[in-house]
């Protein structure tokens, strides 16, 4: 292979593993062999870290004057204030814990890691209007995301965010309540057609008892739990919920289910069914050992074919994340992240419903790419933006509070500087403008941009030409 | 101009025309006669869960007054339209349109097993799903999707919105959303937007960036149309001023002025009232009927109204007992209202809330609202509604 295919391959490798590469790494890294580059991956310079946005002991007093608050019949107005102290408080949490995570993968060494946890958080999609069990969910995806997938989901399972959104909160002996039975095996693991409405049933008896106590911490509860024999997959016995799942993952559909996923995210829109069932039985033998199975995709050589590359529309996070990173941007008001997330249909630890974004094409409307291809030069250029999203529905409640529908400001500046001098400065003197070009894009820069940018004078005005074409929204 | 020039821009332009594929033909093009006999849908979103029972009060029904005594509506204040429901008194814009005949209502509109989550109810109203089914496009996309005789420009649904609600995105096709035609007109006309898409096409075959340049191509074809067409018409209505009648005089701009797009899609927020209902239902309420009472008379005026249909709707009512703060939780059957100059039951469509048979303390559904949809579907946009609901649901006769 030669050097030039071999700068292609480990930008794309970086592209789709994490969010893009710096220019004088991409050229140190070119000078090796590609599965260096793609163990180098997997070495993390800095163990991963969890985030913690809400401190537990915050968290623990807050339950425990809630508790006690709605233990009163009647509430003083000093208790009233402390009740929406309280809603205020958690929804500035939500906010921080979403611009920790975006700033985190920004500035991550550790770019994989943060992308796999991307990965999960849209596999286990799921809402928790509490801030701490929704940095606990988060958690629980970074610490194994590239760990096992069976102690993954089972500790997924057993997080108070999921049990709470699914409803195993209200699965009990006598009233089992489907949702998280349903879910599991639709959406989490095996996929529609694997399973029957009886595997449901039987499934949720078994689930019954699995719930959360007031410190936020997982609980079986004995009393509320089904101890009679239950039929699941055929099988007869008196299963509880980790038994479910382990004969969900004795089932090969569940690594084929899995993979298919993964490579719908990191490699093609359109599955190609050989290489699905390739990484599937791989996995499989692997008993489900995440790292097992990104090596084997990234080392793979249909994951640097033509078809693979360049050709991924970029979620409305990685786009933000590759920008930001790219340039070293400093948000002066990050809350413009969370708007941007919102107007372009991603807002983090929001997903549309428990079956997550739907990504791909889906992410394109013609309102959504307008504001894509304007968001680099707002973005690099400190432009203002003219656009207002929509509420999400669960602010409804704090905008009927609102004594006057107040019209909100229609233009904010994005107020963010790019570090151009650093981004500048990775490059050799004589780069051209093409080359730039070629750099910042992945699908092949052909006459069109060639023309486009070559009677530029600087770099600058070629970046912010390239960055705001339709070719940069793929990777 | 030289010669030379002259035969290479020649040579370059009929090649173009070769390769140009069909979709890229400036839809401003087409014979403008077309379609020139077709109705208007608009769709009036309220969201966050608007309590339907203070909105239409079963003044009638003493169950309504036991179990609301600290924010029911008092019969006298209620606008009355039978012996058992009325208008909530900041709807009294509304009564003037009913007693034209222009407004129906549907009681207890909803859907199996409901969900009390305002995201995933939205969710299953958006996209027309059942209450245990996850789909990733809306009952308006999938009408664009159907690729029926009324539905072939990128402009036949409009929202009037900065960004597309789930609704309005099919799988192929998606509407279009913009507050200002005029902003998105100048957007899409800045040199280096037109030059990125006049250039060269090669790339219109590629799976994904293909799409991205077919949605510019449209978007800016649609943007051209939308204002070229609109800014001839000068509005003649007053219109109060609220952000949410703004958003329909932008809708009357566009049907007066004979916009070949067939569905629009307003919404107006902040119904989740919790807490002291009272005063922010009212304010809502009335922000709605004043806007409402604008552009239907608006439309009477410009002779459109015979060829419109307004639905209102929000993603679930409110529990039939108050709160402790005075106020209202999350239920699940709900009131519709229905506007237009065609409707062929007016008045209240069918039988008021049974409030002593509730379930768990909610109203049961007696109308699931894809019976509506496909009404709607089949009557009013002329397309079989099983090929956008997935399966056939009865038709209704409100229209």
């Amino acid at each position: 292979m030669d050097r030039k295919d071999n700068f292609s391959n480990i930008k794309h490798l970086y592209n789709r593993a994490g969010f893009g590469i710096a220019y004088p790494d991409l050229l140190q890294l070119s000078k090796r062999k590609l599965n260096k580059a793609v163990n180098g991956l997997f070495v993390s310079p800095a163990p991963g870290t969890d985030l913690t946005t809400v401190k537990p002991d915050e968290f623990k007093q807050q339950q425990l004057l809630l508790s006690s608050l709605n233990g009163k019949k009647e509430l003083t107005p000093e208790e009233k204030q402390q009740r929406e102290d309280i809603t205020k408080g958690r929804n500035e949490k939500s906010r921080d814990l979403n611009l920790n995570w975006v700033q985190r993968m920004i500035s991550t060494p550790n770019p994989l890691l943060e992308k796999m946890t991307l990965f999960w958080h849209g596999h286990f999609a799921c809402r928790a209007n509490n801030p701490f069990y929704a940095q606990q969910l988060n958690n629980i995806q970074r610490n194994n995301a590239l760990g096992s997938f069976k102690t993954l989901l089972m500790e997924v399972s057993k997080s108070p965010a999921m049990l709470d959104y699914l409803n195993n909160q209200q699965n009990k002996k006598g009233h089992p309540n489907e949702n998280f039975s349903r879910e599991l095996m639709e959406l989490f693991t095996l996929g529609r057609g694997n399973y029957t409405e009886t595997d449901i049933k039987e499934a949720a008896r078994s689930f019954t008892g699995w719930a959360y106590n007031k410190t936020g911490e997982f609980e079986f509860n004995p009393k509320t739990h089904d101890a009679l024999q239950k039929t699941f997959f055929g099988k007869t016995g008196n299963f509880d919920g980790e038994a479910i799942i382990d004969q969900i993952l004795a089932k090969p559909e569940t690594s084929v289910f899995i993979c298919r996923k993964l490579y719908t995210f990191f490699v093609n829109d359109t599955p190609n069914e050989t290489h699905v069932k390739e990484l599937a039985t791989h996995f499989y033998a692997q008993q489900y050992d995440i790292t097992a199975l990104m090596k084997q995709l990234f080392n793979a050589d249909w994951f640097y074919s033509k078809e693979n590359m360049g050709n991924k529309i970029k979620s409305p996070v990685e786009f933000l994340v590759n920008l930001s990173r790219e340039f070293y941007v400093t948000y002066n008001k990050p809350q413009i992240l969370i708007q941007l997330q919102s107007s372009l249909g991603q807002y983090l630890f929001n997903p549309p419903n428990v079956a997550g974004w739907p990504g791909g094409k889906n992410w394109i409307d013609s309102s959504s790419l307008m504001l894509r291809l304007k968001i680099p030069s707002l973005v690099l250029n400190d432009g203002i933006l003219d656009f207002d999203g929509k509420a999400d529905p669960e602010e409804e409640a704090v905008i009927a509070l609102n004594k006057k529908q107040k019209p909100r400001p229609v233009k904010s500046y994005v107020n963010a500087q790019a570090d151009w001098p650093k981004f500048l400065s990775c490059f050799p003197k004589d780069m051209k403008q093409t080359e730039m070009a070629a750099f910042l894009l992945e699908p092949t820069v052909g006459k069109k941009i060639s023309e486009l940018v070559s009677s530029n004078v600087n770099l600058k005005n070629t970046v912010i030409a390239v960055t705001s074409m339709p070719e940069y929204q793929l990777c | 101009m030289e010669r030379r020039d002259f035969l290479r821009k020649a040579a370059f332009a009929a090649a173009g025309t070769m390769v140009v594929p069909a979709f890229m033909k400036p839809f401003e093009a087409l014979a403008l006669d077309e379609l020139s006999l077709y109705k208007n849908l608009v769709v009036v979103q309220l969201s966050g869960g608007n309590d339907g029972l203070n909105t239409v009060v079963p003044f009638g029904n003493d169950i309504y007054y036991q179990m609301r005594n600290g924010i029911a509506i008092k019969p006298d204040d209620v606008i009355k339209l039978n012996d058992m429901q009325g208008l909530n008194p900041n709807l009294s814009c509304l009564k003037e349109l009913y007693d034209q005949g222009w407004m129906s209502i549907i009681n207890d509109v909803g859907y199996p097993n409901p969900d009390r989550s305002h995201f995933r109810s939205m969710d299953i109203w958006q996209t027309a799903s059942d209450a245990n089914q996850y789909l990733s496009t809306g009952w308006i996309g999938r009408y664009l999707d159907s690729n029926c005789q009324t539905c072939k420009f990128p402009y036949t649904a409009i929202e009037v919105d900065d960004s597309l609600s789930l609704a309005m995105k099919g799988l192929s096709k998606k509407g279009i959303a913009l507050k200002d035609p005029a902003a998105l007109f100048r957007n899409t006309n800045e040199p280096f937007f037109r030059e990125m898409i006049q250039s060269d096409k090669d790339h219109l075959d590629e799976e994904n960036l293909g799409y991205l340049y077919k949605t510019m191509i449209e978007t800016s074809s649609s943007a051209n149309y939308i204002q070229n067409t609109s800014k001839i018409y000068k509005p003649n209505y007053t219109y109060p001023n609220s952000a949410f009648a703004n958003q329909l005089k932008t809708v009357s701009k566009f049907i007066c002025s004979g916009l070949k797009t067939r569905v629009y899609y307003v919404s107006l927020s902040g119904f989740d009232t919790h807490v002291n209902q009272l005063n922010q239902q009212g304010r809502l309420l009335q922000q709605y009927a004043e806007g409402m009472n604008a552009f239907v008379k608006d439309l009477h005026q410009n002779n459109k109204l015979e060829d419109t249909l307004v639905i209102t709707f929000s993603e679930f009512g409110r529990r039939v007992a108050q709160n402790a703060s005075n106020g209202t939780d999350h239920g699940t059957a709900n009131n519709m209202f229905l506007f237009g100059g065609r409707l062929k039951k007016q008045g209240i469509y069918n039988a008021a809330p049974d409030l002593a048979n509730l379930d768990n303390g909610d109203l049961k559904y007696q109308v699931d609202f894809r019976e509506v949809y496909g009404t709607i579907l089949d009557k009013w946009l002329d397309v079989n509604n099983s090929q956008v609901l997935n399966k056939r649901f009865n038709t209704l006769g409100f229209i």
